[in-house]
């Protein structure tokens, strides 16, 4: 456009060395922009104390069983998050994964094969998450209230797939393995190695299209210790899921379960929708700005229809995950979790007030969710308890980020 | 292009609402690197003769020019493919996102199917230096800890990103403290010195006074006046305004 360009007089945020960076993230911090960071000591207080607390926490068959028992959530609460960023609630991603699965089961009892009836469960989640999608952007009624009208009939679908009072096992071993089965040893340290490389490559990537721009990098330092923190912290997890953890010798169990990679996966797949495509940068503005967004020429509905068909989906598929955990479907399933998938995100930094929630998020929440259950769980306490200390984190975690909101704003100049 | 050829040129504009004639036979004409303000009280039909340029409301009659060219203009879309761009009070910009983000919203850049942050990062970095901008830290700050005029900085950098032949500029300097509106107005010579043409709105003469190279007056849907900014002054404005001088000294 102009031929006066003084080199680089705005910064990038790339800029210093390692000192500077430091101190540019503590600014950030100190400013209220804590992220995850919040969860992250959560999670690591919590480890330490049930640690200390109970002698089972640390098992190697604890361990695993965490993992298992946080995957629902997990999953859950990363479709959540997509509703979320649009400043939208999705109550009936709870039972809609229970219909899903419901489906899922009476199909294979009508002996469907377990790649169909996984794909009609997931199909279901589609359908649904379209509906809901058209009926709050298109005809234009809040999405609690929307949602609200599904939890309740959905119900009634289940209810009226299922039967009354009723409940299918799950015989079928492939759809049983997600979450009983594992990997074998090699499998494991194959894909922890394989998701090393990954990460690594798309950190050089990444630095290699800035230099090729002639764009300055952060110091190279941070990406090593990066790769190396992210080598170290996967290993040691391997390993412990590759501990024996069954007391019988003569039915060994060991090995990253099934369900862990898929989790992987989706995050990743739903991480990279977020952050590197149209779409996700589409779904961060409608959720910041919907008048911004429509007058930039994005088209709010489709966002909006795409993003709860994604949070259903998402659903279904957790509740897939939930019904080989469980290894059976009733009439009731899912009714309550959407309310912790909702608190995972939060308690993970996502806020309810729209435009910021990242999938990291809500699996760190979804982590801090699981890991109190197990804890005290563990450590006797009844169920009492348990939602007693739930929901306090979850308010704890609300009042951090409505202050940082509030702190946020005060920097403002 | 001659200079003397005006990027838009407006003859006999008409508009009405109902019964409500809001435009009587409007005229109107921005050169290229000039700043062109157009000023009129509350109801004078600035709003209207604005969005009709903007492809939102078009006009009943007359005829516009773009380039010397007779056009309609009716749509939106139509308008930013001729290089005309609107920044509009009310900025539309996404406090969650950076400045790059909000630069590029809605027509971001692709590269093998994801997004191309680095040359998105480069080129905002390019125009904001572009328009000796230097009040801001890092085109990587989310929007919302910006101040008031580095958010305005922001929505004309984003305005003036391709090829902008014009560019309109609502109240740009309305809520704005005095550093921050010499900043703002600042940017706008430099917009004007680049070649585009700008076309200012505003109720602060003496903003007017320091950027406009030519000064409109709408008074109840008439162009009362179309003055050098050099050859008048600040009471004559005023008078035009209220209605209280009428003399037509269109040049």
């Amino acid at each position: 456009m102009s031929s006066n360009l003084e080199n680089n007089v705005i910064g990038t945020g790339h800029e210093g060395g390692i000192r500077e960076q430091i101190n540019g993230y503590l600014l950030k911090v100190k400013s209220g922009d804590m992220g995850s960071l919040p969860a992250m000591l959560g999670l690591i207080v919590l480890a330490v104390l049930f640690s200390v607390m109970s002698p089972v926490f640390l098992t190697a068959l604890n361990f695993a069983n965490l993992f298992n028992q946080a995957a629902t959530l997990i999953v859950l609460a990363m479709g959540l998050v997509f509703v979320l960023v649009l400043a939208e609630i999705d109550l009936s991603a709870g039972v809609t994964s229970g219909v899903a699965a419901a489906l899922l089961v009476i199909a294979l009892h009508h002996d469907v094969n377990w790649i169909v009836a996984i794909l009609i469960a997931i199909v279901t989640g589609v359908v649904i998450g379209y509906f809901i999608g058209v009926i709050v952007a298109k005809v234009g009624i809040p999405s609690f209230v929307v949602t609200l009208a599904c939890f309740l009939a959905f119900q009634g679908l289940q209810l009226l797939i299922i039967g009354n009072g009723g409940l299918y096992r799950i015989e079928n071993s492939q759809v049983l393995a997600i979450q009983n089965s594992n990997l074998t040893i090699l499998q494991g340290w194959i894909f922890y190695l394989v998701s090393i490389l990954l990460y690594t490559y798309s950190g050089f990537a990444a630095r290699r299209r800035r230099s090729r721009n002639n764009q300055t990098n952060r110091p190279i330092t941070f990406l090593y210790v990066k790769i190396v923190l992210a080598a170290v912290f996967g290993a040691v997890i391997v390993s412990a899921l590759n501990l024996e953890r069954s007391s019988n010798k003569a039915f060994p169990i060991h090995g990253i379960p099934i369900v862990i990679p898929i989790v992987i996966i989706l995050f990743v797949l739903g991480t990279f929708v977020m952050d590197r495509t149209k779409f996700g940068r589409h779904v961060y503005a409608v959720g910041g700005n919907p008048e911004a967004a429509r007058r930039a020429g994005i088209r709010v509905t489709g966002v909006k229809i795409a993003v709860f068909t994604i949070c259903s989906t998402t659903a279904a598929i957790s509740g897939i995950i939930s019904a080989s955990r469980v290894g059976s479907v009733d009439a009731s399933m899912g009714r309550t979790i959407v309310l912790n998938g909702v608190a995972a995100a939060v308690v993970g930094g996502v806020s309810l007030f729209g435009g910021k929630g990242r999938l990291s998020q809500a699996v760190i929440g979804g982590f801090v969710i699981a890991i109190i259950d197990n804890g005290l769980g563990l450590m006797g306490f009844n169920s009492g308890i348990n939602l007693l200390i739930t929901g306090a984190v979850l308010l704890l975690a609300a009042s951090a980020d409505a202050i940082s909101r509030k702190r946020g704003s005060a920097v403002i100049r | 292009m001659s200079s003397s050829v005006p990027v838009i040129e407006l003859k006999g504009v008409e508009k009405s609402f109902g019964a409500v004639d809001v435009l009587k036979g409007v005229d109107f004409a921005v050169e290229a690197g000039k700043v062109t303000a157009l000023v009129g009280d509350n109801g004078a039909g600035k709003s209207t003769l604005i969005k009709g340029l903007a492809g939102i409301q078009p006009y009943d009659k007359g005829s516009v020019k773009f380039e010397g060219k007779e056009i309609s203009i009716d749509s939106p879309r139509l308008v930013s493919s001729l290089g005309i761009e609107v920044v509009y009070q009310d900025l539309a910009l996404c406090d969650n996102l950076d400045i790059v983000q909000n630069m590029f919203l809605g027509r971001e850049e692709i590269f093998r199917g994801t997004l191309n942050e680095s040359a998105m990062e480069k080129k905002a970095s390019e125009t904001l230096s572009g328009l000796s901008v230097r009040t801001v830290k890092s085109v990587r700050q989310k929007v919302e800890r910006l101040s008031g005029g580095q958010r305005q900085t922001v929505a004309i950098a984003r305005a003036v990103l391709r090829d902008t032949k014009v560019v309109i500029l609502d109240e740009p300097t309305a809520a704005l403290g005095v550093a921050q509106t010499e900043q703002v107005l600042a940017l706008v010579k430099r917009l004007a010195d680049q070649g585009v043409a700008v076309i200012m709105i505003s109720h602060n003469l003496v903003d007017v006074f320091k950027v406009a190279d030519k000064i409109y007056v709408l008074y109840l849907g008439k162009m009362v006046a179309a003055l050098d900014a050099k050859s008048t002054n600040q009471n004559d404005i005023v008078g035009y305004i209220t209605g209280t001088k009428s003399t037509e000294v269109a040049k």
